[in-house]
């Protein structure tokens, strides 16, 4: 009897434990356990300055997905960005992908703004249309040098 | 002069000697854990004492931990204007920093000690020689089941400090100070990543070998006496705890 109780007991522990971690890694992280419910489209930037890997896609403030990774593609000297965007949301052939700040000095994430075309990308093609990130140094220097219109 | 620079070699090549039969230990616990005889029993019984009976402590030490995050960040981050961090803070705090070493500590200061105190007395009533005229490997039956069970709870305690900590965070930051929850949770979903977790938990399985081998060299070499059993048990809990924290800042610097 005394043994089955320890048994029991030792086996609700690691099971809380197993819980717990579950609980941090899901909900937390949003580790994807099988799969995935998104797919993926490409965006091409000529600066991400300050994106990183995890930050948020928005259409019109919704959170529609994630910055998967970014990488520099050594032929166009631009930055690659993949988007994994939830499964059954509508990105159009000619949206615009733009990196915005959230605040004056909050976070970067990815705004996309819905096009008008018929065709809807699918997974793993590109987003032509795309604004890079706004510099505030070079945008107060153009101002103060004049050449801002 | 002479004599000074003769007692300075001395004491670095004790070191040195006490650097190395801790490591010999350590490679012979280990060579035990990966040969028979296993005794799951004992694994149990030691994963009882270590993990189970120090849950409450835990959950006490990470409740009032995140609490105290979480007011402190507040009042901190209040300063520069972005309390809306207040629970990635929390979150990336305690599973990345506090939650392993706390966690460690804590085991340290409840299991550690008595391992220590528990080994040192069988050592000098003999308890230990009599294990090995009976045929019995004393490090395999004493020591490698208390380094098992460490390895496990550790791991565990850690996951459910974790959890328990951002939740006090949330007590503290919604009720308390009255910060929307979705600003809290929000934050935590998009500043937390599965790297922080895999090193929270690459932590915890670090320390749960290092406070089990140093807590239970110290009981398993206790000097004669009572005497000797206490200062093997203060020994085991201010270097386990010493390390646990340097081990920390080379774990972190080696992942970050």
């Amino acid at each position: 009897m005394r043994s089955v109780k320890l048994e029991l007991a030792v086996g609700l522990f690691v099971l809380t434990g197993l819980g717990a971690l579950a609980w941090l890694s899901v909900k937390m992280a949003r580790m994807e356990l099988v799969g995935g419910n998104f797919f993926t489209v490409e965006a091409y930037f000529t600066s991400i300055a300050g994106l990183k890997p995890g930050a948020g896609v928005e259409i019109a403030g919704v959170e529609v997905g994630r910055v998967d990774k970014i990488v520099l593609d050594v032929q166009e000297f631009e930055a690659r960005v993949t988007l994994k965007i939830d499964n059954g949301i509508p990105i159009q052939e000619d949206a615009i992908a733009s990196i915005r700040t959230k605040g004056l000095i909050g976070d970067r994430y990815v705004k996309i703004s819905p096009g008008a075309s018929d065709r809807l990308l699918t997974s793993g093609e590109r987003l032509v249309q795309t604004e890079p990130s706004i510099n505030f140094e070079e945008l107060i220097s153009q101002f103060i040098h004049g050449s801002a219109k | 002069m002479f004599s000074l620079v003769q007692r300075l070699g001395s004491a670095f090549l004790e070191l040195l000697q006490f650097m190395g039969h801790m490591f010999l230990f350590l490679i012979n616990i280990l060579w035990c854990v990966v040969t028979p005889r296993y005794r799951p029993r004992n694994l149990l019984k030691q994963i009882h004492f270590i993990g189970v009976r120090s849950l409450f402590v835990i959950i006490l030490t990470a409740t009032f931990a995140g609490m105290v995050l979480a007011l402190q960040g507040f009042y901190i981050l209040s300063r520069f204007g972005s309390e809306g961090m207040v629970g990635p803070m929390v979150a990336l705090a305690i599973i990345q920093e506090l939650g392993p070493v706390l966690t460690a500590l804590m085991v340290t200061g409840r299991a550690g000690s008595a391992m220590a105190g528990e080994l040192g007395v069988m050592r000098i009533k003999e308890q230990v020689d009599a294990l090995e005229v009976m045929g019995i490997n004393p490090v395999n039956y004493l020591i490698s089941p208390r380094l098992e069970a460490s390895i496990i709870s550790l791991p565990v305690l850690t996951a459910i400090f974790n959890v328990v900590g951002i939740l006090g965070g949330y007590l503290v930051a919604v009720h308390l100070l009255g910060m929307s929850a979705g600003t809290y949770w929000g934050g935590i979903e998009s500043k937390v990543g599965p790297r922080d977790i895999y090193i929270s938990m690459i932590k915890s399985v670090s320390f749960g070998v290092l406070v089990a081998w140093v807590c239970t060299y110290m009981g398993y070499y206790a000097n004669r006496g009572a005497e000797g059993v206490g200062r093997s048990i203060t020994q085991a809990v201010v270097l386990s705890s010493v390390l646990v924290l340097v081990l920390d800042y080379f774990i972190t610097a080696l992942m970050l």
